[in-house]
């Protein structure tokens, strides 16, 4: 039990990623990983959404009829993002503003939907939780390490601070504008996907 | 004229994938093979048709702050209201395929209840709030729009793919890395739209 609990939580970050292996959640990867504040509070929301809803749905799970399972899934994980909206319009404004509605589309996230199917409705609710955690935690890897490099190359800054010194632009070096265009993200995924599958050699496709 | 120019934009402006990037799971997942492909998009496209004048009209006369009762704000209700419209138009759209279309059904049959989930959709509803269109006609074009769009660039992904499958690729990039980066450069090739005024 031990074991499966460690891999539960290994799985997700590496060998099971979300993003990078199993491709669910593009859609709001890429498009909030211009700054790394913005990332990491999209990483935060979807931890947190992923996990709650796993542990609320596999509760729920020995009384929900299959039939209607998608709608139930729906409206506790829509319920949930709501309450996150919420809290970030009460304490976070301005972030929220930026994602804009890249949080409602937590909702139709594939990695909330995809850890309640797949694992949520046949275990027990604290493997579901922590499954549900690891998952937006391994999602929220990706999107800070893109986010970390297109911030620093696009605008040479980390968080907003200043990191590469005003000497470098004095001696002629440029912002990289391309790095903050959307397409950059894609392209910065494929290479992460080339370096992970470099060095995991089972997980190439023919 | 309006109309038109919204339409024009809606396609390859704001495209909803290449600007957006939204609805990419289905679109990395199904662009295999440019039949299938050109079904499922179709399927997105009827829906957000759909579904967008109705959530429009839910927008407007009931979750708008003083809609309903004067005083009362539900513009917090309204992700729920929004999915809950498209969970069941799905559902309905895939009954009524399946009664009258059963060969239609059996080749689209998988996405169809797939398209709840597809963010492009949601995506569509939760941009229709943003930009605060002025009638329903304007809602109607930006759903065709958007759903023309990303039909478009699900059918071109999965031709440039059918193509990719007789190339060298480096191992590791085959399959998912390469997928990412082709759509990578499509998009920057779509930018050149960016900022044309119609």
């Amino acid at each position: 039990m031990d074991s499966k609990i460690k891999e539960t939580i290994l799985n997700p970050i590496f060998k099971g990623n979300p993003i990078t292996v199993l491709v669910l959640g593009i859609c709001s990867s890429l498009a909030v990983t211009v700054e790394l504040k913005g990332a990491l509070v999209m990483a935060l929301s979807v931890t947190i959404v992923t996990a709650l809803s796993c542990l609320v749905l596999s509760l729920l799970r020995n009384t929900i009829p299959m039939r209607v399972r998608i709608i139930v899934q729906l409206v506790v994980v829509a319920m949930l993002v709501i309450l996150v909206d919420q809290i970030l319009k009460a304490y976070a404004y301005g972030i929220d503003k930026q994602l804009s509605v890249y949080i409602g589309l937590i909702i139709t996230n594939c990695i909330v939907m995809g850890r309640i199917e797949a694992f949520a409705l046949g275990n027990k609710p604290w493997p579901s939780f922590l499954d549900g955690l690891f998952n937006g935690l391994g999602y929220g890897a990706i999107l800070v390490i893109v986010a970390f490099f297109r911030e620093l190359l696009g605008s040479g800054t980390l968080f907003g601070l200043r990191v590469i010194p005003q000497s470098f632009y004095d001696a002629g070096y440029m912002n990289n504008g391309l790095v903050i265009l959307p397409p950059m993200a894609l392209i910065l995924i494929g290479c992460i996907i080339w370096v992970q599958r470099g060095i995991q050699k089972d997980l190439q496709e023919k | 004229m309006e109309y038109i120019s919204l339409f024009v934009k809606s396609i390859f402006v704001d495209n909803m994938i290449f600007a957006y990037f939204l609805g990419m799971c289905s679109y990395l997942a199904v662009s295999k093979n440019v039949k299938t492909a050109a079904g499922l998009g179709v399927a997105v496209m009827f829906v957000l048709l759909c579904t967008l004048p109705i959530n429009y009209l839910l927008n407007k006369y009931v979750l708008a702050p003083d809609a309903l009762i004067k005083g009362v704000d539900l513009s917090f209700l309204s992700f729920i209201i929004f999915i809950a419209v498209i969970a069941a138009f799905t559902q309905i759209v895939e009954m009524v395929v399946e009664k009258f279309a059963p060969s239609l059904y059996g080749s689209l049959g998988i996405y169809l209840p797939l398209i709840a989930v597809n963010c492009a959709i949601l995506g569509g509803s939760l941009f229709m709030q943003q930009k605060d269109f002025s009638n329903i006609g304007e809602a109607a074009t930006y759903a065709l729009g958007s759903g023309v769009g990303w039909f478009l660039a699900i059918v071109a992904l999965a031709a440039i793919r059918e193509k990719l499958a007789y190339s060298k690729v480096p191992a590791p990039l085959k399959g998912t890395g390469i997928a990412f980066i082709t759509v990578g450069l499509m998009a920057i090739a779509f930018m050149t739209f960016m900022g044309i005024t119609i």
